[in-house]
């Protein structure tokens, strides 16, 4: 008997059938392909086009503005290596080519003045006209909690810009926020040995402390941690942020007996604290040490007044040295900003390079996607070595480097400042993840 | 910090903090007592005042010409705004009044963000006044002092112009009645624009003569335009007298409030600024029916 042969062979009927579902699915937009989700927050709407667009708040006026200009200026380059698929980004999130997810990046920016109402307004007109799939920005870890809810409660992403309190991943996390930089907690492990180490045991602490969620937990971990080592609290001296004059703190200060002044203040409080901490003849009593490093310190208060000063930082330019990553971030930086980045610069870049490696890998805008991406614990490389986000709290497993000022005729150039005296390990400063409270809440 | 040297450095920091208030406020109050303008824009002058001497610093490095021009600065400035815009919102509503010189505030702000950035700016005190002073149980900032000094002259010529002078008698009719004083054949806009500029030059003076206090950012004058409005209520509102004591008291709360507990210096002052409106709606040395 003749054999047919029949043009389709069941084998072949099903690589033929599985081919066409194949190339259908290709064709359809990419967010089809998550068409069961229903739409959430700014999804599917924002990504209908050749552009995503990410809404940042960050203080461009008041007592944060100097640092502000700085973390856009790191935002602004991210957006600009995405979209031109730069090596440095490539070699963070490995998965980019240009854009994220072959869509154009676009940045819209707002002035929030470090207030947490004018950075949720802006955010708020931001989701509604420009459909924003995700938000940045703070200076301040009030405007970061307050952005945190706003967040969880649209549905639409947030990285944090700088938010050193605890809460932030702490009581006030939420599934929807990431924080990229050092917090109190960590800042306090770090710092607390290298000052034992440095001033010895039992000894006076003085505080400042601007009166909100980030000095209070920033303050409350460096005094659990040196009384560890038998300091004490001679005064803690709270100020309200933007405070115009530090007088009569200082006073009680240099009446204190305190043998070492913890400054948490930051921004312009923190030089205008510093500058004026001088003028009462405090630095003749006690030393001076900074939890919480402020970009651009050690130029505005002049000098040499943070000559031998200790503090903690997320990056300092200087380690180049160590991270190839970073000599290539500093030396892009440099050349189209024309300074050496700070660590809010850094931050900012570093924040949006994760993000984008989050979506990448997750395939999807999808928020809840996103978020299990980011949540997958994949190990990221950065600027300061490799990296890993922790799936309870959304807090980026990190070092922190412990830096010493240096005295003007110590300085090699005109902007090397700090002295990078060592670089802690993320995972050992940390706390137990539900240690302050953090609880995520839901994906959709 | 609850000891007897600490409550003293105490009481002498709050009659420093005080004094700068006491001619910040001044300048406030003289225009609203006169033009019945609520100055808003006060508190960016005091901070152009600032800026103004620093350019004459940077220039000069002499922190005398420094200080001359940022209160001369502030005059010319004063008497050219009070002929551009103010004088064209006498006589509309206070709204309208306060609108123009938030408005203006804003401006001037920005303006000066545009050419010198949000970076803080120091203005040194002179070599002679740096330092600190030793009063044996304590020991303080030696320009602190001497601004009390500064401050208290500048106040005293205030006074004399304004209660010595024949230009003063008049502002002080004006006060009363402008009407009258504009029917004797005076000319009332004139003496305004005089006032307004005499008000504008205090806000630059303690601008400049606050500068190796503070170091400038361009919001300097945001926050102290807020305490200025304390200091201004406190003492009855277009009393110049009002605005010394104002002052005076409002320093004293802030630093002896901080020994006790610092988080409260600034509410104790708004409670300090309720009491008053309870007790003596007009402020403590103003009249009523003035505000």
């Amino acid at each position: 008997m003749k054999r047919i042969a029949y043009p389709f062979s069941p084998v072949r009927r099903e690589l033929v059938r599985a081919g066409f579902a194949l190339a259908g699915g290709l064709a359809l937009p990419r967010w089809a392909l998550a068409a069961d989700h229903p739409p959430i927050g700014t999804w599917p709407a924002g990504v209908e086009g050749n552009s995503v667009t990410i809404g940042a708040a960050v203080p461009r006026t008041g007592t944060y503005a100097e640092q502000g200009e700085d973390e856009l200026k790191g935002w602004q380059l991210a957006v600009e290596h995405l979209n031109g698929g730069h090596p440095l980004m490539k070699k963070i999130s490995t998965k980019t080519k240009k854009g994220v997810l072959g869509k154009e990046v676009k940045l819209a920016v707002a002035d929030s003045a470090a207030k947490p109402n004018d950075a949720v307004q802006a955010q708020q007109r931001f989701i509604t006209e420009n459909k924003v799939i995700l938000m940045t920005g703070s200076t301040s870890s009030a405007v970061a909690v307050a952005m945190n809810k706003l967040a969880q409660r649209e549905k639409v992403l947030y990285v944090t810009g700088i938010s050193g309190s605890n809460d932030t991943t702490g009581k006030d996390c939420v599934r929807y926020g990431f924080r990229q930089n050092f917090y109190g907690q960590t800042a306090a492990a770090a710092l607390g040995p290298v000052l034992v180490k440095a001033y010895g045991k039992n000894k006076k602490a003085a505080y400042m402390t601007p009166d909100y969620t980030y000095g209070h937990t920033v303050t409350k971990s460096m005094q659990d941690y040196l009384a560890t080592a038998g300091w004490t609290t001679v005064t803690n001296q709270v100020s309200p942020l933007g405070a115009p004059d530090y007088s009569s703190y200082l006073l009680n200060i240099a009446n204190s007996g305190a043998d070492v002044l913890i400054n948490v203040n930051w921004g312009h409080d923190a030089v205008l604290s510093i500058q004026q901490a001088e003028r009462f003849g405090i630095f003749g009593k006690m030393k001076l040490a900074v939890p919480y490093q402020i970009p651009f310190l050690a130029p505005e208060v002049g000098g040499d007044l943070l000559g031998g000063v200790y503090a903690a930082t997320d990056f300092w330019w200087t380690l180049e040295n160590k991270y190839p990553l970073a000599k290539q971030f500093v030396e892009a930086f440099e050349k189209r900003w024309n300074y050496k980045p700070e660590w809010g610069a850094n931050n900012a870049y570093m924040s949006f390079a994760f993000w984008a490696d989050a979506v990448e890998n997750a395939g999807t805008f999808y928020p809840p996607d996103v978020i299990k991406s980011f949540e997958a614990g994949r190990k990221l490389q950065s600027t300061v070595g490799e990296v890993y986000f922790r799936k309870e709290d959304h807090q980026l497993v990190r070092p922190v480097v412990i830096v010493q000022g240096k005295k003007q005729s110590e300085m090699k150039n005109k902007e090397d400042f700090w002295n990078v005296i060592e670089i802690m390990p993320g995972a050992p400063l940390m706390q137990k993840p539900d240690a302050f409270g953090c609880n995520l809440g839901d994906y959709t | 910090m609850l000891n007897w040297s600490n409550f003293v450095s105490q009481l002498i920091n709050g009659l420093a903090l005080g004094a700068l208030l006491a001619l910040i406020s001044s300048g406030l109050t003289i225009i609203y007592g006169t033009l019945g303008v609520l100055n808003l824009a006060h508190g960016a002058m005091f901070m152009l005042g600032g800026y103004a001497g620093y350019a004459a610093w940077e220039a000069t490095h002499s922190f005398t010409v420094a200080v001359i021009s940022g209160a001369l600065a502030l005059m010319v400035f004063g008497l050219v705004m009070e002929r551009v815009v103010i004088r064209y919102f006498y006589g509309r509503p206070h709204e309208d009044q306060l609108l123009v010189t938030f408005g203006l505030a804003m401006v001037i702000v920005e303006a000066v963000r545009f050419f010198y950035g949000s970076e803080t700016r120091l203005v040194p005190a002179p070599d002679v006044l740096n330092g600190v002073v030793s009063l044996g149980f304590m020991i303080y900032p030696k320009y602190r002092l001497v601004l009390v000094g500064i401050v208290a002259a500048a106040l005293l010529a205030l006074f004399i112009v304004l209660y010595r002078t024949r230009l003063g008698m008049i502002v002080r009719a004006g006060i009363e009645d402008p009407v009258m004083v504009d029917s004797l054949g005076i000319d009332v806009y004139r003496v305004f624009m005089v006032v307004f500029g005499i008000g504008a030059m205090a806000a630059g003076f303690a601008g400049i003569v606050n500068a190796p206090v503070v170091s400038l950012t361009p919001e300097v004058g945001e926050a102290i335009l807020v305490q200025t409005f304390v200091v201004v209520v406190i003492g009855g509102v277009g009393s110049f007298p009002g605005a010394v004591l104002g002052g005076l008291i409002a320093g004293e709360i802030i630093s002896i409030t901080s020994m006790v507990n610092p988080g409260y210096a600034y509410v104790m002052l708004f409670a300090a600024m309720t009491l008053v409106l309870m007790v003596r709606p007009h402020g403590l040395l103003g009249t009523p029916g003035r505000e």
